[in-house]
């Protein structure tokens, strides 16, 4: 029974869903289902925070490595929450002047909007920054020339690196337009580092994509198949009753 | 004495300015022309609540002319059926725009449309009527989609075929992939040096098909570690994952006969927000160093932070998306990477059982068909372009090639087809 039900449920509402993309009259109703998965994450989300704060307390309680972290996270988690759920420092509703707390709490100028724009923001865009030191890393070691095939994504990569900059344009831009030892077709500015490049995306990148995206379309539909017809139960648990 | 002077210079200056500007002071603007062709249809293949209309737009409607004659176009509605009924304004397109949806109608009702020119100075053109009322119809089954369907039924139809001959016995090859083989090393080598085994379930909810699939990996990643006695920890980034994964890891356990070796605080909920999640993941990879690093399920820009982290701490990493965008930064990044299907085929392919591998030979099938299409297509549209050649462009729509093409962008590609 404990995988049996979900398992209906999930096979119905799969196989309903599937069949209103085909009828237009029923077309809303995967908005429908989208709205009854959000009302079960908002729950979830009580048992998210709840698991946090026991790790967290966990940690502190046995003065694991790094504790510390784990009193920052909950004096931040505790703030934020009192913060939002208080509506500090938010003005008031223009149509409801009287009462302090019928503003929005996300307004400009409350407390909650001051920890979003002023703590949360610069430290996710941190993180994110980072990204371009890990790029270049993982660059040095993907451009390699190990070997006959790391070579030429080395060329292809270089191509395509100078030829999205403006040091394309500076390099090739003198090439004349002019054909090559007479012959009608080919000139000499088709070797433009950015027409070159133009060339690699297009004609190789683009196809390669559009095949791994088929491919990753016909995983999903399968997939999708196997856990609607319960051929798949890994993420319901094992055939065993636990 | 000179007070007066400057004030008349002004005048005369701003007289002057005028009369050479070309405005003339006392002519007011005059209405643009009307818009012509104006015509109403039902919109196919929907629920009988919209109705497109189109025009040609009107002859001052020009796109250079400075300042512009018309400014925009007001469309009106009124219930046909209805004597009393008045003209309400239902929309306003800019100047330029010749089509407008009318999606508030209702089922059934019929309808009378009117466009005006809207000029300068609010001057407003002949208004034009549609001469006979137009009717939104529901359509029980959208045409639009019917290859679409088509599609749907072969290759979800393929896929239960090779499931059901899997289940009756029929041996179906699947050929190795390395990624997947190398789980089994990773967790081994993560026994050996006495460290951890790390799982990353992507960064979406678990109504993600990635994450799902995740999931099913997780399952198989989790015997193995059962069998090898390795740790493995699973940070979730959502609750519901967190509670799925808990499961899944937990039967798993069970299944590998160690139940009591199951520790549910190992699978843990961090953060909802992407990059808060991603300090805590790299911040546990740089204390703990985990041998091996797991990421499967769908990720965004903290693909490559994850997977440099875990290269920088020397872990095996096998990594597993459907992601495009990302999969370059997995490959530069991490040891193994299974690329989009192969993702998707994993959980099968660990699992080896028969049922769940003839889903992977539907597949195939679908790959055999979009394959077929590829090569009609190209195949059509390369003898077209030769047969287009020295042709003028209406001798071309006639010929035979040129309407296969058109048929085939218009509806077995794009949004109604594969």
């Amino acid at each position: 029974m404990k995988r049996t039900i979900p398992l209906l449920i999930s096979a119905v509402t799969g196989f309903v869903l599937i069949a209103t993309a085909f009828i237009p009259k029923f077309v809303d109703w995967g908005n429908d289902a989208m709205a009854w998965f959000n009302l079960l994450a908002a729950f979830a989300f009580i048992l998210g925070g709840g698991n946090l704060l026991k790790m967290q307390l966990q940690k502190i309680s046995a003065q694991q490595p790094g504790w510390g972290y784990s009193a920052v996270t909950l004096i931040a988690f505790f703030i934020t929450l009192f913060v939002g759920l208080a509506k500090v420092g938010v003005h008031p509703n223009i149509n409801f002047p009287e009462f302090a707390w019928s503003g929005d709490y996300l307004s400009e100028g409350s407390a909650f909007w001051w920890l979003f724009e002023y703590i949360f923001y610069p430290l996710s865009a941190t993180m994110f920054a980072l990204l371009a030191f890990y790029i270049s890393s993982a660059a040095f070691r993907a451009f390699r020339a190990k070997n006959t095939e790391a070579t030429i994504l080395l060329m292809i990569a270089v191509i395509v690196l100078l030829g999205r900059t403006y040091a394309g344009v500076w390099l090739t831009g003198w090439l004349p337009n002019e054909p090559i030892l007479g012959s009608s077709g080919i000139t000499y500015s088709d070797f433009h580092l950015p027409h070159l490049s133009e060339i690699i995306m297009d004609d190789f990148t683009t196809p390669g994509m559009r095949a791994i995206t088929i491919g990753i379309a016909l995983g999903v539909a399968s997939t999708s198949l196997k856990v609607l017809l319960g051929v798949d139960r890994s993420y319901l648990g094992s055939d065993q009753e636990a | 004495m000179y007070k007066w002077i400057n004030p008349a210079i002004k005048r005369l200056m701003i007289l002057l300015l005028i009369s050479t500007s070309g405005v003339s002071l006392v002519s007011a603007a005059e209405p643009p022309a009307p818009p012509t062709d104006f015509r109403a249809e039902d919109v196919p293949g929907d629920a009988g609540t919209a109705i497109d209309l189109f025009w040609t737009l009107s002859p001052d409607d020009e796109e250079n002319t400075k300042p512009r004659k018309v400014l925009r176009y007001v469309i009106s509605r009124k219930v046909a059926d209805n004597k009393d009924a008045k003209f309400e304004n239902i929309g306003e397109p800019t100047y330029r725009v010749n089509t407008f949806r009318d999606s508030n109608c209702k089922t059934g009702v019929p309808y009378l449309y009117r466009i005006e020119a809207i000029g300068q100075e609010s001057t407003t053109s002949t208004p034009v009527e549609i001469s006979e009322p137009v009717i939104a119809t529901l359509q029980w089954f959208n045409l639009q989609r019917s290859w679409f369907a088509v599609f749907v039924i072969l290759i979800c139809g393929s896929v239960i075929v090779f499931i059901e001959m899997a289940r009756r016995g029929k041996t179906l090859k699947i050929r190795k992939i390395a990624g997947l083989e190398a789980i089994k090393d990773a967790v081994g080598r993560a026994t050996e040096m006495g460290r951890s085994c790390l799982y990353v379930p992507g960064i979406q909810d678990i109504n993600d098909i990635q994450t799902v699939a995740g999931i099913t990996i997780l399952a198989q990643v989790a015997k193995t570690t059962a069998d090898y006695r390795a740790k493995l920890e699973v940070p979730t980034s959502r609750s519901l994952v967190m509670t799925t994964a808990r499961d899944t890891v937990e039967a798993a356990y069970l299944a590998a006969g160690r139940p009591d070796e199951y520790i549910e605080d190992d699978i843990y909920y961090i953060t909802d927000e992407q990059f808060g999640y991603v300090a805590s993941v790299t911040g546990k990879m740089v204390r703990d160093k985990p041998a091996a690093c797991f990421y499967m399920g769908a990720f965004y820009a903290e693909s490559l932070i994850l997977a440099e982290t875990g290269n920088s701490v020397g872990a095996i990493q096998v990594a597993g998306t459907a992601m495009p965008t990302q999969l370059p930064f997995f490959v530069a990044a991490c040891d193994f990477t299974l690329i989009g299907e192969e993702f998707f085929a994993a959980s099968a392919y660990l699992s080896g059982e028969p049922q769940q591998l003839g889903s992977l030979k539907g597949q195939d099938f679908g790959k055999l068909i979009g394959g077929l299409l590829l090569l009609a297509g190209c195949l059509i549209m390369t003898l077209s372009a030769f047969e287009g050649r020295g042709e003028s462009q209406e001798e071309q729509s006639q010929s035979f090639l040129h309407s296969a093409q058109t048929y085939i962008k218009e509806n077995i590609l794009g949004k109604g087809g594969f």
